[in-house]
């Protein structure tokens, strides 16, 4: 049996051939040397993420999240649901915080239910990879596994916002939280405490819909990273990396900037110090590639 | 009588009120002590894009600007960044607020029509519930075509070199225009997300008519 077993609430942008689908691999190998076993929850739904507001209303919006909930009590009861996006630990834990908060929602939202044949009896926990990681692993347990640390690498921890407000990770501050910057150190890079965007908004589903504000916001969470001789960036949110990664080039076009620096998720740092290839690590799904990183995974394990 | 008109009619003078009991979150509107973090704090703020940032907005419910406040492009500004909300020394839960008043500014179709993160919403809200689960590419494509055919190549075309890099990475599928990911019982979601319309509508009615 697992050392840690939870229900998984992978999301939709970590399906195959979606634009979190390296996130997935990398979390997937992590988990197995960490023996963390993760199981999918049947037929999961999208949680509307924040950007669902003009028509998601209150009710149908917690009722999308609940039906996760539902399906997870009834098919891994007892378990823990886990999710690796940051809007779906957003979305689910505000639904459960809501339910838990208004009886009226919560008799609205069973009687909602009903109509797929389902029912919430128990509310779960809802709870962030990172969170898995920080308080049931722990930092020790985490280090315990490096075989391949990454010396030597300058790396910007950017924590971005939905991983880290309005909930965040117990026991770290809105404006400077350090969980990042120390899985950094624990891989074996080097981090950078000092990086003053850490807690910057990339402009979330803005970058779709009014690019030129968003980009604005990238420019200066890219030029910090640079300004503080940063090699890469790491992040735990799959928008967050998504939105920094891959309009560097429309950046330079509209700034005259020269960006191209790699943005990987802390799975993927630390799939490679723990010893696996580039594939583990889905170092493949990168559109700026990580060629610094790619070096290391291919080097023999220490000892 | 449109729905904007009743509402409009019932609350008549009092704006605040029909905020507080139409509007997700709207009786915390009261409690701003119009300090302004919340407009600090925000940062699409700073690229002159609010009209009213939500301190003002907060002033002009209490001040009865229906018009102004439903019709304004500021709340579609939001990233939904959540830094208003954990600032705010008075703990309104601002982030949400700003939603509630454009889904009901929205709702009574007052809402700019053409504001581009207002239909992206829209649109992202009908994506994600259609199958239950998102279509990134439908998504993308989506928004590129809502001023028509020629726009939409052009915009496409601007995304090019970003959807070819996806391409390369792996991370967008061509094949998603064809179905995509989905969820099985999406007969059950679509009969509770009814359901949960129905319940939501009739809550509100009765406020009105309370």
């Amino acid at each position: 049996m697992a050392k840690h077993e939870y229900a998984f609430y992978p999301g939709c942008s970590s399906q195959k051939g979606a634009s979190a689908s390296n996130y997935l691999t990398s979390v997937e190998s992590m988990c197995k040397t960490l023996d963390v076993k993760l199981t999918e929850i049947p037929d999961w739904n999208c949680c509307g993420a924040s950007i669902g507001y003009a028509e998601a209303g209150e009710l149908p919006r917690h009722v999308m999240n609940a039906r996760n909930f539902a399906l997870s009590e009834k098919n891994l009861p007892g378990q823990e649901i886990v999710a690796t996006c940051a809007a779906c630990w957003l979305g689910a834990r505000e639904t459960r915080e809501r339910l838990t908060h208004s009886d009226t929602l919560m008799a609205d939202t069973r009687e909602a239910l009903k109509e797929a044949g389902l029912t919430i009896n128990e509310m779960p926990e809802i709870r962030h990879m990172v969170e898995v990681l920080i308080e049931d692993l722990g930092f020790d347990e985490m280090k315990k596994h490096v075989v391949r640390p990454l010396e030597g690498v300058k790396i910007a921890g950017y924590v971005g916002c939905q991983t880290n407000r309005p909930f965040g990770v117990a026991g770290e501050s809105f404006e400077n939280p350090v969980y990042l910057d120390k899985m950094v150190e624990m891989v074996g890079a080097e981090s950078i405490p000092e990086y003053d965007m850490k807690v910057t908004c990339c402009g979330g589903a803005l970058a779709f819909s009014e690019p030129e504000k968003a980009q604005a916001q990238i420019k200066d969470i890219v030029e910090s990273a640079y300004d503080h001789g940063a090699e890469m960036i790491v992040t735990p949110c799959p928008l967050c990396q998504a939105n920094v990664e891959i309009y560097q080039g429309q950046i330079n076009q509209r700034y005259g900037t020269k960006f191209n620096i790699p943005v990987m998720y802390y799975s993927q740092l630390m799939v490679v110090a723990y010893g696996g290839s580039a594939k583990d690590a889905a170092l493949n799904g990168q559109v700026i590639k990580a060629r610094r990183l790619e070096e290391i995974a291919a080097k023999p394990v220490k000892g | 009588m449109s729905a904007n008109t009743a509402l409009a009619e019932k609350y008549r003078n009092n704006f605040l009120k029909e905020i507080e009991e139409q509007v997700e979150m709207g009786d915390w509107v009261k409690m701003c002590m119009q300090c302004g973090v919340c407009s600090g704090s925000c940062p699409t703020n700073f690229q002159s894009a609010w009209e009213h940032p939500p301190q003002e907005l907060f002033m002009m419910i209490r001040a009865g600007k229906r018009e102004e406040v439903l019709t304004t492009t500021s709340m579609w500004n939001c990233t939904s960044c959540y830094n208003c909300i954990v600032r705010c020394p008075r703990k309104l839960p601002i982030t949400h607020i700003m939603h509630g008043i454009a889904e009901y500014a929205h709702r009574l179709g007052k809402a700019p029509k053409m504001q581009p993160t207002r239909f992206f919403s829209g649109l992202f809200w009908k994506n994600c519930t259609h199958t239950g689960r998102v279509n990134e590419l439908k998504l993308s494509m989506g928004l590129y075509f809502k001023d028509g055919f020629g726009a939409g190549i052009k915009e496409g075309m601007k995304m090019k070199d970003v959807a070819i890099g996806l391409l390369k990475a792996k991370r967008l599928n061509p094949f998603e225009l064809l179905g995509g990911h989905k969820c099985k019982d999406q007969k059950g979601i679509q009969a509770m997300l009814k359901k949960a319309y129905e319940i939501e509508r009739s809550r509100k009615a009765a406020k009105m008519a309370g």
